[in-house]
């Protein structure tokens, strides 16, 4: 291959290329300009997306890596440029979210000057991404943004950053590019442990009472099949964690439901009375978990994971299978017996009755009263025939759509998990809808969440991004309210709010909407909604004291679930 | 948990801000680092970071976990003091007054097998290796003279195992690299 002579700026852009980029968010500004320029250039090779906040350009980008399993790319400017993203590289190191952001930095002769938008990017950046690399040279960018790409992607995804100085922008370089394999410090794939396996299958086997438990691993190593086979040929019933959803379809019959606080009365309820808990994929959070010193204590934990680190860091494991579930559960699935649980698994619909005749049924169809978050997340999803991708923002928006949104189609559900980022959802909903274009994207929020990062609406209008708006309105920030309510001897600090015409908003950037007081117009809404594929914002005003039940109140143990009425 | 004190060792890459990403480990667990020693390690390109913390054993196995989870760092092996052979260096200044007027000095340096490194007409260095509690000790006895300056340096150690893990990892990752094999 010829060799060619060019700016840093540009030999990044035939990086990006050379890593199959076709998708960039960002955001210019004066320490990156040059490598904008170098975009410039190559414009026709990119899809640029220009947020209206660099925030906003880092949210995006997780959705388009969630949705489409390919890394997220962010290119901003130094000093606020790049504080403006550390809340998205928190949120993607928690939730494990492949990304390459690259900050533009001051020239290396200025570093640690306290130049003019000087940030000591790597220092902040460190304890919050799997690896962050200042680059100095043009000569270094091929080397860094291979390595950064091999890393983000392998193994346990996460974000990485590359703070790439002025200089190393403009100073020339002779351009080659080699893809990078093998970091002789970084295993990313542990090496399978025939004992473990063995051992993990002969305790399953001897299960009388098994459950799993499904996290995003089995969404980020693409495992969804050997989750079922594996399942399927033991007889395992399987609950999820909020970022496990979509893995399993929702129709699936051994699938029996959400884990956590605000999960089903089913799989939280069973997880103190299971023989074997198998947990695929996920890190026993604590919203999982509850009081950790009553955590499944009568059942032996068999954990599957990629991360060596996650082994025994909340609940003690009796074996660990390490590796990619997509190699791991084949692996135990081969040595399994095939069985049947059935009284067990008959077992959850007495809590299933419980749960749908209390909480379920008043929280998805009302008689009567204000229109509930329930019916609307029911309706929508209904009206999607269950296939659409479901964003969220945090809160209780967030939690009643988990709970009843239905998935018919595997990564489904983009919300933010392990930080809860208010202001995350609307941005994300924009990197969803770029990451699978073939698909309906429907964006629930609230009043509260939606106003965080409301400036992408000029995003959405700019790029013609089809996604669905819905904003559960009840005029509070509603699951502090509910804490408040539960907890805090209904002193509503801080949690009243007096809110703008959304759909007013809407109009102003030219995207449709309307807004819905009443349940009989509730469902004609919807359709006029989706009856094209362009962005809309439905404002739904709902009942201002509605809770989300079923929960379990924070540090209490998973059995002792409140139903709320 | 029974709180023991630890020694971790850490075989990194070195790359600029190791130290840092290591630190923060320690202080995200409020674990308080006692000592701290950086210095190249026996195999060229690797740098070795001798920490010692005073935690429990769950503690320690997290955060070494943790510290072996960064990107850029090779090995992270954790020892009580029965594993390892350990030392530190200590120096004490006596001005030069105190060392002539007092013959027990020469006695006590004899006793404690310390070094003289300097002798001027201002002042003298002493220079002792051992454990904590034995610098700590000649410290104490020396006291009465008047230290003007005492320091300590961070642990050094060296296990008592006969294999060298960390070349028996090295040759294992090498063995993965697929450049290194014929197919793929």
């Amino acid at each position: 291959m010829e060799k060619k002579i060019m700016k840093g700026a540009e030999a990044l852009m035939c990086s990006l290329i050379e890593e199959n980029v076709n998708t960039i968010f960002g955001y210019p500004g004066g320490q990156i300009i040059t490598v904008f320029d170098a975009l410039y250039s190559y414009r026709d090779s990119f899809q640029y997306i220009l947020t209206r906040h660099e925030q906003g350009a880092i949210h995006a980008a997780q959705g388009y890596a969630r949705v489409s399993g390919d890394t997220g790319v962010v290119i901003v400017t130094s000093g606020p440029g790049a504080t403006n993203v550390i809340t998205g590289l928190a949120d993607a190191m928690l939730d494990s979210t492949p990304l390459v952001v690259i900050t533009g930095q001051v020239g290396a002769s200025l570093l640690g000057s306290d130049a003019f938008q000087e940030t000591d990017v790597i220092g902040v950046t460190q304890p919050i991404t799997k690896w962050s690399y200042q680059i100095r040279k043009a000569s270094e960018i091929p080397w860094a943004v291979a390595r950064a790409f091999y890393i983000a992607r392998e193994g346990r995804p996460g974000p990485v950053v590359l703070d790439l100085t002025k200089d190393a922008q403009s100073e020339m370089v002779e351009f080659s590019y080699k893809k990078c394999i093998f970091i002789r410090s970084y295993q990313p794939y542990p090496e399978l442990q025939p004992e473990n396996i063995a051992q993990a299958a002969e305790m399953i086997n001897k299960a009388k009472r098994p459950m799993a438990l499904v996290g995003q691993g089995v969404l980020l190593g693409h495992a969804e099949e050997e989750l079922k086979a594996f399942l399927t040929k033991a007889d395992i019933p399987a609950g999820s964690t909020l970022l496990g959803l979509s893995a399993l379809s929702s129709d699936f019959s051994l699938y029996k439901g959400l884990l956590g606080m605000h999960g089903n009365l089913g799989p939280n309820k069973k997880t103190a009375e299971c023989d074997v808990l198998i947990a695929i994929g996920m890190r026993f959070d604590d919203r999982v978990t509850g009081d950790l010193k009553k955590y499944a204590k009568q059942a032996k934990v068999i954990h599957f994971d990629i991360d060596t680190s996650e082994i025994d860091k909340n609940v003690k494991t009796s074996v660990a299978v390490l590796g990619n579930a997509k190699e791991t559960l084949p692996a135990v699935t081969e040595l399994l017996q095939p069985a049947r649980h059935t009284a067990w698994i008959q077992s959850f619909e007495a809590c299933e009755k419980e749960e749908m005749e209390r909480v379920i049924i008043p929280e998805i169809m009302p008689i009567a009263g204000p229109i509930t978050m329930g019916e609307v997340v029911n309706r929508v999803s209904e009206a999607t025939n269950h296939e659409a991708i479901l964003v969220t923002d945090v809160g209780q928006n967030q939690m009643i759509a988990a709970r009843y949104f239905k998935f018919s189609r595997s990564r489904s559900m983009i919300t933010s998990g392990g930080l809860g980022t208010m202001g995350f959802g609307l941005p994300a909903s924009i990197g969803a809808a770029l990451g699978a274009p073939e698909r309906r994207v429907c964006f629930f929020t609230g009043d509260g969440g939606i106003q965080m990062t409301l400036q992408e609406l000029g995003t959405i209008m700019q790029y013609k991004i089809p996604v669905k708006i819905i904003i559960l309105n009840n005029n509070f920030l509603g699951m502090v309210r509910q804490w408040q309510e539960l907890f805090y001897r209904e002193r509503y600090s801080s949690t009243p709010m007096n809110n703008p015409d959304f759909p007013k908003i809407a109009e102003a950037y030219g995207i449709a909407g309307k807004k819905v007081t009443k349940r009989e117009d509730l469902d004609d809404a919807i359709e006029e909604m989706l009856k094209d594929n362009k962005a809309y914002l439905l404002e739904v005003e709902v009942e201002e004291n509605g809770m989300v039940y079923p929960m379990i109140p924070a540090g209490t143990s998973v059995d002792q679930i409140i139903l709320g009425d | 948990m029974e709180k023991t004190l630890y020694t971790i060792t850490v075989y990194t890459e070195n790359f600029v801000g190791l130290l840092n990403q290591i630190t923060i480990i320690f202080t995200r667990r409020q674990i308080n680092i006692e000592s701290l020693t950086v210095s190249k390690s026996s195999i060229p390109g690797i740098h070795k970071f001798t920490i010692t913390a005073e935690t429990d054993l769950e503690m320690v196995k997290k955060v070494v976990k943790q510290i072996e989870k960064r990107i850029d760092v090779l090995k992270a092996f954790y020892h009580t003091d029965d594993d390892v052979i350990y030392q530190e260096v200590a120096l004490y200044k006596i001005g030069a007054e105190a060392m002539l007027d007092n013959p027990e000095i020469e006695s006590i340096v004899r006793k404690y097998n310390a070094r003289i490194l300097e002798v001027n007409r201002s002042y003298g260095v002493l220079e002792l290796s051992g454990h904590t509690e034995d610098t700590q000790e000649l410290f104490e006895r020396l006291k009465e003279f008047h230290v003007l300056q005492f320091v300590r340096s961070g642990r050094i150690a060296i296990t008592k195992s006969t294999v060298e893990r960390l070349s028996d990892f090295l040759a294992e990752m090498e063995a993965r690299n697929p450049e290194h094999q014929c197919k793929k």
